[in-house]
């Protein structure tokens, strides 16, 4: 049916209201450049490649709990258990490969299934029960913190293991005395899995179905989209995260830790909230999250190049940074109420 | 023609009270249908249960002769039932196009092909009349725009059962034409449609046959031919239907004495929103505000209220220049403002009945010196029975109410700080006839007891009933105020209107 031109395409341009969601992303990115070139511009060495390079091995644990936390605050949601899963992770890759002598790739396997295993059961508890996500994953928090310390209170090492010697073997792009640089295994997967997660979440039907979960549960339900699966599917991504961040942490360190990476999640939830990610849901990016990442790392490298500042100060720049990008956020949203209106 | 959905004996409970009671309803393919009934009637939850948001508490459907279970809206989908409900469902952080699609996106393997996707949905609008950026996020859209997309989203899914609840609500008139030309298009390919509209001149327009509905019980199915205006609303009220007239008495009766304005806007106004205009309130004074969607009559009623800050010009309220004019110093003076979307300005769901309606007193009052019990429970019950709230329970969460009683325990909160200056936005839209008789004959005895009272409505015969002035807008400007009885008609108001469009 060709029926009389019913509605002009408003005059105003729709062109503003596109890109305004890239601002606070653009802004990120800057961000990262200007810590750059002013670390080069200040300390020798800082242009060296492999200073760049260092994040990717550094971070690699965070920016995989920080992708699966993207997938959960894009749907509205909030996971506070991943530090303690990944402690826990990594923990457990120790007891059953050293005490309990499972062989290092089942027990990999054994991990990454229980930590996907636990998201898909707090997931299930958040949507079925309509628990507050906060309250759900706190749950996990202190449980996994328990049970970790439950199986060593002490450092728990697994050099003798040959099998984790594999994360650190490293590949190097170019001589690395002249100028190249190298990168371990481990710093591939984390990458991997940056790509995966923007993939599934710009191309698939599940990582739309998030955007739609945290843009409006309501009316994603009464569009007929799988809102049960999305939300619980979002946790499992998370707590898979949350265990391959355990065993990365493993093949980094060859060691386990029963009070490694607390606060992780915290540091997680900054990063995408940084990266532009709105904690409301609905709106952010992946690799928004890779950028507040590597702005946490950066800050780290600078602290540690400046060598008489106390690395706290790394963490009260992070708190500065956080509370400009929420206010940021406010007023991005607030204008587009405005121009609606 | 066959019968595509036959319910039979539905009844629904919530928390204690029936929704429905034993309805049967049928639905023959090809057909528009209109289920009509005051708020309350139970026309919503019917319609949920087709849909597979709410299970039945007992009856069976059947579709296609079939009986069904739906579990879920996603459920009654796939069986082929959609549905467009009166408040946008869709989601606005994403683009038009995907959500055109959400769901049926088409796919490269597990890859959405977001290039096909948008050809699609440009194909699909462009079928309907609406021309917009497919690839914008559908927040950049107005309700109205956002609305179409909505019902073109339910239009391309292969549905045998399409349900519109309330879509026109929100459109302007030449949406509603072309959404009426939509449906017949439709019904002719065989799409059987239950609409739902207070709109009784599109019900006639289009439905095809009309179920009557009334405090949860069917009252009775016929075909529009054999149903007249006055038998429908005499059957949807279940009185006699004399009340509107009524209402039209009080008003003429009644008129101004006192000329010194209680509200006087001098080239009040605010860049992007309302051009500067002047505006004066007398006392005891209806105003009436008319003019399309979008021409300024929300914007300037909430410049008056305080809602919004003027940039320019003075606004004088009793004599006295008012500065800092914000909703609190507003409610203070005795301004009361009714927002036009009481889900999200005005009510608190989860609050009961009661807590609701002394919010505004308490406020008023401050923190420390809060209303005795014995003295709020009276209060309470004696404005549920002024303002006819159903169920008369004072305890009841306002969010289960239906939408004509939610707007009279929002109207009722600001009754009770006795302002003088009452304004109300769209109050009766989307409400039902009764429930707008209702309001309507209470804003007409509080201004013949002294209250002045700014009305805003896009219904003109509603303003034209009701006012002692109207003031005239058009493209966030206000161009004329009829003053004389003789040039407050539907058909004035009109040609003011259009003869400020020139070119168009």
């Amino acid at each position: 049916m060709s029926t009389v031109q019913l509605t002009e395409r408003p005059a105003r341009s729709t062109l503003f209201d596109g890109l305004s969601r890239y601002l606070p992303i653009s802004v990120t990115v800057a961000l990262l450049v200007a810590l750059y070139l002013g670390g080069v511009a200040n300390y020798p060495n800082f242009g060296n490649s492999q200073v760049v390079a260092k994040l990717f091995i550094d971070n690699a644990p965070l920016l995989v709990i920080a992708v699966g936390m993207t997938f959960v605050i894009l749907s509205g949601g909030i996971d506070l258990s991943v530090g303690s899963v990944m402690a826990f992770s990594t923990m457990a890759c120790a007891w059953l490969t050293v005490d309990a002598g499972i062989a290092a790739p089942v027990a990999l396997v054994l991990v990454l299934a229980f930590g996907t295993g636990w998201g898909l059961f707090i997931g299930a508890v958040i949507h079925r029960f309509e628990v507050q996500p906060f309250i759900a994953t706190l749950v996990g928090l202190f449980l996994f913190r328990g049970l970790t310390l439950q199986i060593s209170d002490t450092d728990v090492s697994m050099r003798e293991i040959g099998f984790f010697q594999w994360g650190m073997t490293h590949v190097d792009f170019g001589n690395v005395r002249e100028g190249g640089f190298w990168l371990p295994y481990l710093s591939f997967v984390a990458i991997a899995v940056v790509i995966i997660a923007f993939a599934v979440l710009h191309y698939t039907r599940f990582g739309r179905s998030v955007y739609a979960v945290g843009g409006s549960e309501s009316s994603a339900l009464l569009m007929g989209l799988a809102v049960a699966r999305t939300k619980i599917g979002v946790y499992a991504v998370s707590g898979f995260c949350a265990a391959l961040a355990g065993v990365l942490a493993a093949f980094a360190t060859k060691s386990a830790n029963p009070l490694a990476n607390v606060g992780a999640e915290l540091d997680a939830i900054a990063a995408v909230v940084i990266g532009g990610t709105l904690l409301t849901g609905g709106a952010g990016f992946v690799l928004g999250t890779l950028a507040g990442v590597l702005v946490w790392g950066l800050l780290n490298t600078l602290i540690a190049f400046q060598g008489n500042l106390s690395s706290w100060w790394a963490r009260i720049a992070m708190g500065v940074l956080l509370l400009a990008f929420i206010l940021l956020q406010r007023v991005l949203a607030r204008s587009g109420e405005k121009r609606r209106a | 023609m066959p019968d595509i959905v036959q319910m039979t004996g539905i009844r629904k409970d919530f928390t204690g009270v029936r929704a429905l009671d034993g309805v049967d309803f049928t639905l023959k393919a090809g057909e528009i249908h209109a289920v009509m009934g005051e708020n309350g009637a139970g026309k919503s939850t019917l319609i949920k249960v087709l849909t597979g948001v709410h299970a039945p508490d007992a009856g069976r459907i059947l579709l296609d002769g079939r009986p069904v279970r739906f579990h879920s809206p996603a459920g009654a989908q796939a069986a082929g039932i959609s549905t467009v409900y009166q408040e946008v469902n869709l989601t606005d952080n994403l683009s038009v196009a995907e959500n055109l699609f959400a769901g049926r996106e088409p796919r490269l393997g597990p890859f959405i092909n977001f290039r096909a996707m948008r050809r699609k949905a440009k194909a699909l609008l462009d079928d309907i009349g609406i021309d917009l950026n497919v690839a914008a996020p559908l927040s950049s859209y107005s309700i109205a725009m956002q609305q179409l997309v909505a019902i073109s989203r339910a239009v391309d899914i292969k549905a045998k059962v399409l349900i519109l609840d309330e879509p026109t609500s929100s459109l302007d008139r030449d949406e509603v034409a072309v959404l009426l030309g939509v449906m017949r298009r439709l019904a002719a390919e065989g799409v059987a449609m239950v609409f739902i509209s207070h709109f009784l001149d599109q019900v006639y327009e289009i439905a095809d046959r009309m179920t009557v509905l009334r405090n949860g019980r069917l009252i009775g199915s016929w075909d529009t031919a054999d149903l007249g205006e006055n038998a429908l609303i005499g059957h949807m009220l279940g009185r006699e239907a004399a009340e509107l007239e009524q209402i039209e008495r009080v008003a003429a009766a009644h008129h101004v004495e006192d000329e010194t304005p209680l509200a006087e806007a001098k080239g009040l106004g605010r860049k992007g929103s309302i051009a500067p205009f002047d505006l004066a309130i007398r006392r005891g004074e209806v105003v009436g505000l008319a003019g399309l969607l979008g021409s300024g009559r929300t914007e300037t009623a909430r410049l008056l209220a305080g809602a919004d800050r003027a940039d320019a010009g003075t606004l004088e309220f009793d004599g006295k220049r008012l500065t800092g004019h914000n909703p609190r110093t507003a409610a203070a003076r005795g301004i009361a403002f009714c927002p036009e979307n009481r889900k999200t300005e005005g009510l608190v769901g989860d609050l009961t009945v009661g807590e609701n309606m002394i919010l505004a007193m308490q406020a008023a009052r401050g923190w420390a010196r809060s209303v005795p019990p014995a003295r709020r429970e009276r209060l309470v019950a004696e404005f549920i029975a002024k303002l006819g709230i159903r169920p008369a329970d004072p305890d009841m969460p306002v969010k289960n109410l239906s939408g004509g009683n939610q707007q009279k325990v929002l109207l009722a909160r600001w009754l009770l700080i006795e302002p003088r200056l009452l304004i109300l936005d769209e109050p009766t839209r989307g409400i039902d006839v009764g429930a707008k008789a209702d309001i309507q004959r209470l804003v007409a005895e509080l201004s013949a007891e002294g209250m002045s009272v700014l009305f805003v409505s896009a219904e003109l015969d509603e303003v034209t009933r009701l006012s002692d002035r109207i003031a005239v807008l058009r493209d966030r400007e206000l161009i004329d105020v009829l003053e004389t009885e003789s040039e407050r008609t539907h058909e004035r108001i009109v040609d003011t209107i259009v003869a400020r469009g020139g070119h168009e």
